[in-house]
């Protein structure tokens, strides 16, 4: 059948300024450009190009311009372009539509209508330039009250970790990303003194040096799991759900288990790697609690069990059960989460947004006098310093990011990621594409990101006359909301703006 | 970074306080009897890691009743040399991420018996509940009696680790889904000439690795939509009567192995591809 979708951009070219190098044709994965020797020019295939602006920033002539496709259907706003090519390609395969990245339909965005206070005369505000301001982050679960002996305080019986920075990366398995990308994470994370998590495509043996910041993960498929994974790690995060998919599992493509990665998952090469949607040992909190004490065991009571879900409906109540069976760290994950590939209809769909859902974790587990029993980690929709501090006053102790962090390391966030053809090496497993992010540019890209993020949040802090970012967990009067309804001021806790 | 620093001299001096303990008191061979009675799970385990690390490689429990956990909390010691025998009820998830030991059961497990095991062997002298074997990865599993439901999902393997359960009774639904490698034995030994009480369903779903094989029959309609069935090859029959002989080595029942062995017996469910959601995804 005729293949009947308009591209979605358009390639300009300008012929006076392109000298035929080919660049554009050599960095293109997705099979956009050729040449024709006949008549020394460039061709394109517009229909193929995903405006990953690879070609454009590589051109060494700026001859190209990707911009957003001037052919249009009939302007119509129920039957978009969107909604017309997916009705087309599901005609032609009879498939699920996948896609990768977080949700990218205008969902009402809450850190954009909530705004942040700052000390006027009545309390000075600090300037971090000149005073020490203080980020460092411990997670578990902290004791009920302080037990001192002989006048000592004693340190509590609950394993932790610290973190420099409340932000940690979050899960994004090697299998998922090529395997510089998947190192650049961990030597940033381990250099910044944070956390990187493995996500659940296994941990290369050459990367265990990392794991004083290393988090890996349980998750349903079991992959690359034993006892040895578990003790080289910080923290074991059984994994749940994501906010990009929530209640299905995950799917790795057999043509992607290449040598390296068959041996990190411990699966044959070439096989299908298939996490079922649901852990087939957890069909309620008691099994989760037995499968979160199987983990202690397993780490001999010296490593904190983290417990990530996607933001759900139910998610306080889901929480405070959680935090009941023995959470030391509950992760959220909310609906603008991203992934390497989940079924379109999923990611826009399903699951809440990470605002309204941690608020409402944070304030159940308050009244329930638990709070103090797990950390809370937000995660998902998380795009700059800012949306951190917001997260920190609503309630969280720390942070996820993965997109920022992918950005960083040159993506773009084009959402092809799941045809394993990223052509910033990023989303890959194809050795001459993966080759394009240097492991050592790319840690200290994320470690400025880091960086960056740590001193404006400093600057955040200074300006409410906050010196300890512990100061802000939870300080929610540290926050006032903008063009929000009664009901979702009620559930974020907050109060409005000029309140 | 600072913090890195101090979190690895923490770890250090972790480590060091742990060499210091290990004073080994122990003969190899000697059985420690240990009365469980009342005693939590978390500090049985303890102890037997305790004991583990000064020396101690056979253990015996006795008046089990109801300790999770079993042989999980033995990393760093010399674990592949370690037996032990549990006399009485062992709670879930014995062996969970197991590698190495043998537990020898007296009486029946619970759920989630071997879950995501590495290595090792655990042999049951009764019958097992839901979610044997689920994610294992190495190791075998011998259970004289019947099994619950979703036994042996997501099995898996990996190089020469190729794990392996025999079941003595029958099985419950959802048996070996999502099956990506290794192999279950069923014996069905409890049913000849009478049909179990109930068939189990879903066997297999979503399968697209390793081997099933049983001894009886088996109907169509009781086996997931991605699995075939066919007769065991020459190969495979090697493999059966071996971890068939060990099964009845294992339970005293040598003087049956004859009778349990009749090839004409035995199907093998297999994947019928190892793709099963190839033509899921649109682009």
């Amino acid at each position: 059948m005729l293949t009947a979708l308009l591209p979605e951009f358009n390639i300009e070219r300008d012929e006076d300024r392109c000298i035929q190098c080919r660049v554009c044709e050599r960095q293109c994965s997705f099979d956009v450009y050729g040449y024709d020797a006949d008549h020394n020019v460039m061709v394109h295939r517009e229909e193929n190009c995903v405006a990953c602006q690879r070609c454009t920033v590589l051109c060494p002539t700026n001859a190209l311009l990707i911009c957003e496709s001037r052919y249009a259907y009939k302007p119509n706003a129920n039957w978009t372009r969107e909604a017309i090519s997916d009705l087309k390609k599901q005609a032609e395969t009879g498939g699920v539509l996948l896609t990768g990245m977080g949700c990218d339909k205008p969902h009402k965005n809450y850190w954009d209508h909530i705004l942040i206070n700052a000390s006027q005369v009545t309390n000075p505000s600090i300037d971090p330039l000149r005073e020490p301001m203080e980020l460092r982050t411990i997670l578990g679960r902290k004791p009920d009250k302080l037990r001192i002996v002989n006048g000592k305080l004693q340190a509590p019986d609950y394993p932790s970790i610290e973190l420099s920075t409340p932000i940690m990366f979050g899960a994004m398995s090697y299998g998922a990303i090529s395997y510089n990308s998947f190192k650049s994470l961990a030597q940033a994370a381990y250099e910044f003194g944070t956390m990187f998590n493995t996500g659940e495509g296994g941990w290369p043996k050459e990367l265990r040096k990392y794991g004083s910041a290393t988090i890996v993960q349980c998750a349903s498929g079991r992959f690359g799991i034993d006892l040895e994974y578990f003790n080289d790690a910080s923290m074991v995060e059984i994994k749940i759900g994501q906010g990009a998919k929530p209640g299905i599992g995950g799917h790795l493509p057999g043509e992607k288990v290449s040598e390296h990665i068959s041996l990190t998952r411990m699966i044959p090469e070439g096989s299908d790697a298939i996490s079922p949607a649901p852990h087939h040992d957890i069909y309620s909190i008691e099994d989760l609690q037995m499968l979160i004490h199987a983990l202690k065991e397993a780490t001999d009571y010296q490593k904190p069990i983290s417990v990530k879900i996607s933001a759900v409906h139910n998610a306080p109540a889901i929480a405070s059960g959680m935090v009941r069976a023995g959470a030391d760290i509950i992760v959220l994950d909310g609906l603008r989460g991203g992934t390497g590939a989940a079924p379109k209809t999923l990611r826009d769909n399903v699951g809440i947004p990470i605002e309204l859902a941690l608020a409402a974790v944070d304030t159940r587990l308050r009244n329930e006098g638990v709070r103090n029993w797990a950390s809370l980690v937000a995660s998902g929709g998380i795009r700059n310093s800012s949306d951190v501090f917001k997260a920190i006053a609503l309630g969280a102790d720390a942070v996820y990011i993965g997109t920022p962090a992918l950005i960083a390391l040159g993506c773009t966030v084009c959402q092809k990621c799941y045809t394993g053809k990223c052509a910033w090496g990023i989303t890959t497993q194809d050795p001459y594409l993966s080759k394009r992010v240097n492991p050592e540019i790319g840690t200290q890209a994320l470690t400025n990101l880091l960086r960056a993020w740590s001193l404006e949040i400093k600057e955040l802090l200074g300006c409410g006359g906050i010196n300890s970012i512990e100061s802000v967990r939870g300080n929610r009067l540290q926050l006032r909301g903008i063009g929000l309804e009664d009901w979702e001021l009620e559930t974020l806790g907050i109060r409005g703006a000029g309140q | 970074m600072s913090t890195a620093a101090a979190r690895e001299r923490r770890a250090e001096s972790r480590g060091q306080e742990r060499k210091t303990r290990g004073k080994k008191i122990y003969s190899p061979g000697e059985w420690i009897k240990i009365n469980t009675r009342g005693v939590h799970h978390k500090d049985l385990n303890r102890e037997i890691r305790a004991l583990a690390e000064r020396g101690a490689r056979k253990f015996e429990l006795r008046k089990v009743y109801g300790q999770r956990y079993i042989g999980t909390n033995l990393w760093g010691t010399e674990r592949d040399k370690i037996k032990i025998r549990v006399y009485g009820t062992p709670g879930s998830d014995m062996g969970a991420f197991m590698d190495g030991p043998e537990i020898e059961v007296f009486g029946n497990a619970q759920d989630a018996t071997g879950n995501t095991m590495n290595c090792g062997k655990i042999i049951i002298h009764g019958s097992a509940g839901d979610v044997l074997g689920y994610g294992m990865r190495g190791g075998e599993i011998y259970v004289r009696g019947n099994v619950g439901y979703r036994v042996g999902i997501h099995m898996k393997e990996y190089m020469d680790k190729v794990p392996t359960i025999v079941i003595g009774g029958t099985m419950q639904d959802f048996f070996g889904e999502y099956m990506a490698g290794g192999r279950i034995i069923v014996l069905n030994k409890f049913f000849e000439g009478n049909p179990p009480i109930r068939q189990s369903y879903f066997i297999g779903t979503g399968m697209h690795g390793g081997n099933i094989f049983v001894r009886g029959d088996v109907e169509a309609h009781q086996i997931g939509a991605e699995v075939g069935m066919e007769e065991p090859t020459d190969a495979e029959w090697k493999i059966i009567e071996k971890y068939v002989g060990n099964y009845c080595k294992a339970f005293g029942l040598e003087a049956r192995q004859a009778k349990l062995l009749r090839r004409e017996k035995f199907r093998r469910l297999s994947a019928k591809s190892t793709r099963p959601y190839g033509r899921h995804y649109a682009y």
